[in-house]
């Protein structure tokens, strides 16, 4: 956990707001977007796949100790945020790697502009709506309690029960930050935006749906109807996780990003 | 000093049957419309009583409720605007924030202005926590739509010769021209609700009458930083007619009766906050900092006893209810001191805000309640003298 905050120490200016980046490894660029629970879930992720590629991992403005720049609201704002912090780095062939929150993030980047992108993994991807008006797609995690919800969004969600009595400071402001911010982007339209679905047939690079089996906040048929929607997208199940299927099972999360990176 | 009566309009008959949440989520099933109608006829029976004794009249609204059966407020403003002809009609308050469509709450407040001939006064209010699962709107965002309603409406109510253009972070209109105009002028009076000194301050800087609720001998803080910030605005004391104070009231000339009545009352404290966990403190609806607190399982005490004790108003006995003065309870001689006792603490306080019913107060004992409060205890009030404002402001 405090990994994630001492390679935290870099930081980012994007037009003029400053967010937390963490760098590791060297290689092929991945760029990592990060869930609604924020960076430092992700860290055994990082460090995996720091492995076998040069990671970028941003903490997304609002989220940890990242800024929010004025009148940003939308997840479409946070995409031509990234969009700007690809052309700022300059980045090239970039695997762009989201999960939830993240993978929303970055279906957004991509329908934009894949001009600096060679790959999309989307992991337990929310952003669009597939059933009817009447059907809730995505469970009302904010009419949860933190057991329940913990319960459905994790193949073991013991594992996932945090002390904040225990924390230090910054990690307990980091998660009130989470909670807030995600609520900033995904309150409503709830978890998605309505017109993403109809642009998705712009994603022309390979894309990876990755699924923690047992997300119970999202269902396997909605993965796949997402997935449907991007040309030539492949979906592949993870056993034994939930919705941050990189947070429960990392190593086989990063192997199958880097198999998929090495691949065609 | 004004009394205005106050009652939530509880749908009290399901208030033993429920699932751990009063609020939200609790089905409308239960609700018998015919019981629902009755209790209606009955609370504004109650209110026209209020206009003939002399007192004022304040409504409020809350959402999916057993606890508050005024879902729209305008509603009971619209009734008794036409059936009420002397008392005040204060509704605190109006969430504003919440609302869609800020031209149609300056539409609707105009006409009740004009239709009571100018006795509005205009409570805009966050709305509690609550609120947010029945009206969806971003937590994270309310206060900034707050704030752009209250500019858009005051700037409508105030606006009479020719279109006016608004095209703002949350709402756009190009031509903006009310009809009724208000009555009163330059707008009816504008008030707000708070507990915390932060906002107390926002609003001296407007110079609005400020209303805490449940703040019992704590309140003298929350006052203190309103006076500090009227007194940087307008460089003078605050009058106690800036300050308001939602009491329970519970009179009769017998002390138990007095306190059998106090304890049906405060059924409101005590059923208030019965809501299904996740939907006490939505995201972004406190500060950073507070959510933080309260993940550490922190929350800072709100309702203090004169003598610095901590009270749990949902389950504080009847005297622990009375020491906090949120409850004023005895005879009309007991409810009169009480009441200046804590209007001294506060160092003046202009606007008392009764809760002469609450829960399951019978109508024959909400009637006797306010028949004697009107009579033995609304004279004294009237005549009594607030503390100097430059001697609490200097305090």
């Amino acid at each position: 956990m405090l990994q994630a905050a001492e390679s935290a120490a870099s930081s980012l200016v994007v037009r003029g707001t400053r967010i937390d980046m963490i760098e590791r490894g060297a290689g092929a660029p991945v760029l990592f977007l990060h869930a609604e629970n924020g960076i430092e879930p992700a860290a055994a992720a990082i460090e995996q796949l720091a492995k076998g590629a040069r990671v970028i991992a941003p903490t997304h403005p609002g989220f940890g100790r990242s800024e929010l720049p004025q009148g940003m609201r939308t997840v479409d704002d946070l995409s031509y945020f990234y969009l700007d912090v690809l052309d700022q780095l300059d980045l090239r062939d970039v695997t762009l790697v989201g999960v939830s929150l993240g993978a929303w993030i970055a279906a957004e980047v991509a329908v934009k502009s894949t001009a600096r992108l060679s790959r999309l993994v989307m992991a337990n991807a929310v952003g669009v709506k597939v059933g009817g008006r009447e059907t809730r797609d995505i469970v009302d995690v904010f009419a949860l309690t933190d057991p329940e919800y913990l319960d459905i969004t994790y193949w073991d969600p013991k594992a996932a029960r945090r002390d904040y009595k225990k924390l230090p400071d910054a990690e307990v402001l980091a998660a009130a930050r989470a909670r807030e911010a995600t609520a900033r982007f995904a309150w409503s339209p709830y978890f998605h935006n309505p017109r993403l679905a109809s642009r998705l047939h712009r994603i022309r690079i390979p894309t990876l749906f990755l699924w923690g089996a047992h997300d119970r906040m999202l269902s396997e048929t909605y993965g796949r109807a997402y997935c449907a929607m991007i040309p030539g997208a492949h979906f592949e199940p993870i056993a034994r996780a939930g919705h941050f299927p990189h947070e429960e099972q990392p190593k086989v999360f990063a192997d199958r990003v880097m198999a998929f990176v090495g691949g065609k | 000093m004004r009394v205005y009566q106050f009652s939530e309009q509880p749908y009290y008959p399901t208030w033993n049957d429920h699932s751990g949440s009063l609020r939200v989520t609790l089905p409308n099933r239960k609700c018998d419309p015919r019981v629902a109608a009755d209790l209606f006829h009955r609370y504004y029976d109650e209110y026209q009583l209020c206009d003939e004794l002399g007192l004022d009249i304040m409504l409020n609204e809350h959402h999916q409720s057993a606890t508050c059966m005024s879902s729209t407020v305008l509603v009971g403003l619209s009734v008794l605007a036409r059936a009420t002809k002397k008392a005040r009609l204060l509704v605190l308050g109006y969430p504003i924030g919440h609302r869609p469509d800020p031209l149609r709450v300056a539409e609707e407040l105009s006409t009740i202005d004009v239709i009571s001939r100018g006795r509005l006064d205009m409570g805009f209010v966050k709305g509690i926590p609550y609120e947010i699962a029945a009206s969806n709107r971003n937590p994270t965002e309310l206060m900034d739509r707050f704030w752009e309603a209250h500019d858009f409406i005051l700037k409508a109510m105030t606006t009479h010769d020719e279109n006016f253009n608004w095209e703002g972070e949350f709402f756009h209109y190009r031509q903006v021209n009310i009809w009724p105009r208000v009555w009163q002028e330059p707008h009816p009076p504008v008030w707000s609700t708070t507990g915390s000194s932060t906002q107390a301050r926002v609003l001296g800087e407007r110079g609005y009458v400020m209303a805490t609720l449940g703040t019992g001998y704590g309140t003298r803080k929350v006052y203190d930083a309103y006076r500090q910030a009227y007194r940087g605005k307008f460089g003078k004391a605050a009058g106690a007619d800036r300050f308001a104070y939602l009491g329970l009231v519970a009179v009769a000339h017998d002390k138990q009766e007095a306190r059998k009545r106090g304890d049906l009352i405060a059924g409101y404290v005590r059923t208030s906050p019965i809501v299904h966990l996740p939907f006490r403190n939505p995201p972004g609806y406190l500060p950073i900092e507070d959510n933080a607190r309260m993940l550490r399982g922190e929350t800072p005490p709100r309702t203090f006893t004169k003598d610095g004790r901590v009270i749990s108003m949902q389950t504080a006995n009847i005297d622990e209810l009375i020491d906090a003065g949120v409850l004023f309870c005895g005879t009309p001689g007991d409810v009169y001191e009480q009441i200046v006792d804590f209007c001294e603490n506060c160092g003046g306080m202009g606007n008392l805000l009764m809760m002469g019913h609450g829960g399951e107060l019978t109508h024959a004992q909400t009637v006797d309640n306010l028949r004697l409060f009107s009579r033995e205890v609304l004279p004294r009030l009237k005549a009594w003298k607030q503390p100097d404002a430059e001697a609490a402001a200097a305090a």
